[in-house]
């Protein structure tokens, strides 16, 4: 991008085109009056060959080239079929979406990165060590968008003791709601137990004064609180309540009889019991050391009562998000691209406040401006310029992202994470090999960054004028 | 990608295995001349005294010095010179600039049927000479000839082999959980229950790797549609809306839409990659008991846990679905002429014989398709039972279906297949969608083709 508007700024045409020769080698030879016209615009062209033919080679023959190959199809010049690659790359669902999620990159990373650029470019002018908090924030610009990729892989690792991101969400998670103590825990194939919003209700009523055997299975051993006891081989007396025992029925092997206390097998302290009858809960009660439970009296008077073990015993533990999920693929890859261009825009945001007369803002303090006044009405609008260099610079770039996209993304995800400059790859060398469509979605990609690229073109001029 | 995640877990089996036998390997290169004449195949090579044969393959590292060793043997026997090129991982492309440029290798060593065929059809490789073709009818089961042929014609000798039809589980694990290797699918589930019943979920899923999908659905279809029907979804013969597929994706339903079955869930699978599904079922502590896959898991398993094989890690064939027999999905490398030279054919008929085999095969991390070959030589009792499952497939067993397709179906990334299959792990209930996805998939690509 660069290397084409530097020539064209010099003239006015578009890259590639030959009136900059003409243009440039005009004002020269205004400019330089003693010779004659024709042999300073001879010694013009002359200079002005190696760029022109670099130019030529490098960026005007593969557009042109692109151009026609994207009206040919997969099998290459014998194939002609006209505009059918730019309907299919508005019809075809993967190139659909690689264009939206574009579109979200444009709008939401150029403004997030700038902001963020700006707010850090202004608070550094006030803390000691600016130079090293600048640097410590201008280092991910140093990292390859392949080492950031597999750093952020990392980072969104969906396992929390691999990846930061939901290594911090659960333990925030963590700090605020308790975990359930047996997360996962089960009836055996449910046998004797209806399902119940996440926790499970006995089938059978217990009366008064009889007991209940609760088997649980699915915890490993080095879940099973230190501090449980093995589980009484029966229940103890109800009275004229009921009581009953609630133990992990899995002992290592097998080898116990399902649904029977086996000697060893240990109970499950701190189970929430809840006596049901007619959906009402009538009593409660919390499993002892050895996983033993006595609902008192009061909860059988009016009858027979079904035994509830509670959500809240069993709920899965947080497990973090799925950040390369196909819901949540596009925010992770622009978190991590704007962890690297932060920096960027900060460095010449931060260049920029340096150039703003300090007499404008001593002026506005002095006329009584808050500092806050003094940012909005003073210092922003002396940016702007800087401002719309970072966005456009950042525009371009964004439309361009292709390698943070390919890497950070999982087979699993990859189609919601699709973006022009990867469907571009995709469609040509990823399998399909159709590099007519390819060349298609080069052309409009082209043809996105174009009015960017003018308007940089366009201030370059005024500024030189 | 597939084959070169095979090619470094294999290149790091075999460097376990150098490590462990250096005093086996003098005696397999001394004894290999010895034995030949006595027990070999009779074979007769010619004198190729000052000729030069190149071998183009894909092996690097511990590969590539393992199978210098065989080439070495043959400049014993021939007299020739023998001269390795390694291709880099696109095989094919490589070897397509050395025609265009009229200088191919003598001998190319090929990934994949459809590259074989591709070639073929382009005349860029050499029918065997009737001589290797006695050799390998010798020595391989049809099923191999068949896959190494075009148009009735026989080009190539398949001198190396995998086996995608094993299940690794965590000893542990199982023995915890009182589970048993299973012969059937419907015991495996039964096992499975009972492994969930003891705290740890049974299986893990590497989802993030579309392959690891597709070679779960190809275990499942070859037994329980028979290899007539899966040659014939392989050649997309009968469409993927065929109810045998439906039959085979509810299978897969069964154990993909059990959540607490897997670690994480179905949406921790798909973000779980290959090698990360191996350590969660091996590392310590284990977070599943089982990792169903490809023999070349076992390097895997040495090379990112402390698991020992055999003891810790331990084996057993994909069992059989329904009434079908008990599948063998099979990956290998096939051999192919690319000049007419006698050197080429001399290689060739060498590389068909359980000789050259043996030198392989007892250096480890390699099993061969040739059924003449000592099980005896294997260089450990786990690569012996992996080629002893696959050899007694004869020919019921068939080539991983996915690598048989063209590339944009069955080996891209985020395309076709695998990504179907991803999106069916997703959603295992809705059957009828990912067969409609997998055909209109299947549809474009096999029409390119």
């Amino acid at each position: 991008m660069a290397d084409a508007a530097v020539p064209a700024r010099e003239g006015g045409g578009a890259p590639g085109d030959a009136g900059p020769g003409t243009d440039a080698s005009d004002s020269k030879a205004a400019g330089d009056q003693p010779r004659g016209p024709g042999a300073g615009a001879l010694l013009g062209w002359l200079f002005l060959l190696p760029a022109l033919v670099v130019l030529a080679v490098l960026v005007a023959y593969p557009i042109v080239w692109s151009l026609v190959r994207s009206l040919y199809g997969a099998d290459g010049w014998s194939d002609f079929t006209g505009l059918h690659n730019y309907k299919e790359l508005f019809t075809d669902d993967d190139t659909f979406t690689a264009l939206k999620n574009n579109l979200i990159w444009v709008l939401v990373v150029p403004a997030v990165v700038t902001a963020l650029g700006l707010v850090f470019a202004v608070l550094t002018e006030r803390v000691r060590f600016a130079t090293a908090f600048k640097l410590i924030l201008f280092m991910p610009m140093a990292v390859s968008m392949l080492a950031a990729g597999i750093i952020f892989r990392l980072v969104y690792d969906h396992d929390p003791d691999k990846g930061v991101a939901n290594a911090v969400v659960v333990g925030v998670h963590d700090a605020f709601s308790e975990g359930a103590p047996y997360p996962g825990a089960r009836p055996r194939g449910n046998a004797g137990f209806d399902a119940a919003g996440g926790g499970f209700v006995t089938k059978a009523a217990t009366p008064a004064g009889g007991t209940a055997l609760l088997p649980l299975v699915a915890l490993t051993a080095d879940k099973v609180p230190s501090d449980a006891q093995p589980a009484p081989l029966a229940p103890p007396a109800p009275g004229a309540g009921v009581s009953g025992v609630v133990w992990l029925d899995f002992s290592p092997g097998n080898a116990g009889t399902p649904g029977q206390v086996d000697r060893g097998e240990k109970g499950l302290p701190g189970v929430k019991i809840e006596a049901v009858r007619g959906g009402h809960t009538v009593g409660s009660a919390t499993t002892r050391a050895d996983g033993s439970f006595t609902l008192p009296a009061s909860a059988t008077k009016g009858g027979p009562v079904q035994l509830r073990l509670a959500e809240s015993n069993f709920a899965t533990s947080f497990g973090g998000y799925d950040w390369l999920g196909p819901s949540l693929i596009t925010p992770a890859i622009i978190g991590a691209y704007v962890w690297m261009w932060a920096g960027f825009a900060m460095v010449l945001i931060a260049a920029g406040l340096a150039a703003i007369p300090r007499d404008a803002l001593e002026a506005a303090r002095v006329d009584g401006a808050t500092e806050w006044q003094v940012f909005r009405r003073v210092t922003v609008p002396l940016l702007a310029p800087v401002l719309a260099v970072v966005m456009v610079t950042l525009v371009i770039n964004v439309l361009k992202v292709f390698d943070l996209v390919y890497i950070v993304s999982l087979g699993s995800s990859q189609k919601e994470a699709n973006v022009l400059a990867l469907q571009m790859y995709l469609a040509s060398f990823g399998g399909g090999n159709n590099q007519g469509l390819g060349s298609a979605i080069g052309i409009v990609l082209f043809l996105l960054v174009l009015p960017a690229m003018l308007f940089n073109i366009r201030r370059f001029r005024r500024e030189n004028r | 990608m597939r084959r070169f995640v095979g090619a470094v877990a294999a290149a790091s089996l075999l460097a376990v295995g150098l490590t462990a036998c250096s005093d086996d390997n003098d005696k397999g290169s001394n004894t290999p001349s010895s034995a030949a004449s006595g027990q070999g195949s009779g074979q007769q090579l010619p004198s190729l005294k000052g000729q030069t044969v190149s071998v183009a393959a894909v092996w690097t590292g511990d590969e590539q010095a393992a199978f210098k060793k065989v080439l070495a043997e043959f400049e014993k026997r021939t007299g020739a010179k023998t001269e390795f090129v390694p291709t880099g991982d696109s095989a094919s492309a490589f070897l397509g600039t050395r025609v265009a440029g009229g200088n191919p290798p003598d001998v190319a060593i090929l990934a994949q049927p459809g590259v074989l065929k591709q070639f073929a059809q382009q005349g860029w490789i050499k029918p065997l000479s009737d001589d290797v073709k006695n050799t390998v009818q010798q020595n391989f089961s049809p099923q191999w000839q068949t896959l190494a042929s075009y148009q009735d014609k026989l080009y190539g000798v398949y001198y190396k082999g995998a086996n995608k039809s094993l299940i690794w589980y965590n000893a542990k694990v199982y023995d915890t959980a009182g589970a048993k290797e299973s012969a059937t699918w419907d015991d495996l589930l039964k096992n499975a229950a009972l492994i969930s019943d003891s705290g740890t979920p049974p299986f893990a899923i590497g989802g993030a790797d579309g392959w690891v999908l597709t070679d779960w659905f190809e275990n499942i279809y070859l037994s329980q549609a028979g290899p007539a029907m899966y040659d014939k979804l392989a050649k997309h013969q009968i469409p993927w809306t065929d109810p045998t597929v439906a039959k085979a994706l509810e299978v897969l339903g069964q154990v993909w839409s059990r959540n607490d079955w897997l670690p994480g869930g179905s949406g921790g699978a798909l973000q779980t990659e290959f090698p990360a599904s191996v350590t969660q079922a091996f590392g310590d502590p284990a977070k599943a008991g089982m990792v169903p896959g490809a023999d070349f898991i076992g390097t895997n398993i040495i090379k990112s846990t402390k698991a020992k094989i055999g003891t810790d890690a331990k084996f057993f064939g994909f069992p059989a679905v329904d009434n079908g027999k008990a599948p063998v999905v099979t990956g290998g490398d096939v051999a192919v002429a690319m000049k007419d030279s006698a050197g080429a054919q001399a290689l060739l008929n060498f590389l068909a014989s359980p000789d050259a085999a043996k030198i392989w095969a007892e250096q480890g991390g390699y099993i061969s398709p040739n059924k003449n070959l000592d099980p005896a030589a294997y260089h450990d009792d786990a690569t012996r039972k992996i080629a002893a499952n696959l050899i007694a497939a004869g020919d019921d067993f068939r080539f991983d279906m996915s690598d048989q397709a063209p590339a944009a179906f069955g080996g891209t990334k985020g395309e076709g297949e695998w990504r179907d299959l991803q999106d069916f792990l997703r959603k295992p209930d809705d059957i009828p969608g990912a067969q409609a996805k997998l055909e209109a998939d299947a549809a474009k690509a096999f029409q390119g083709s």
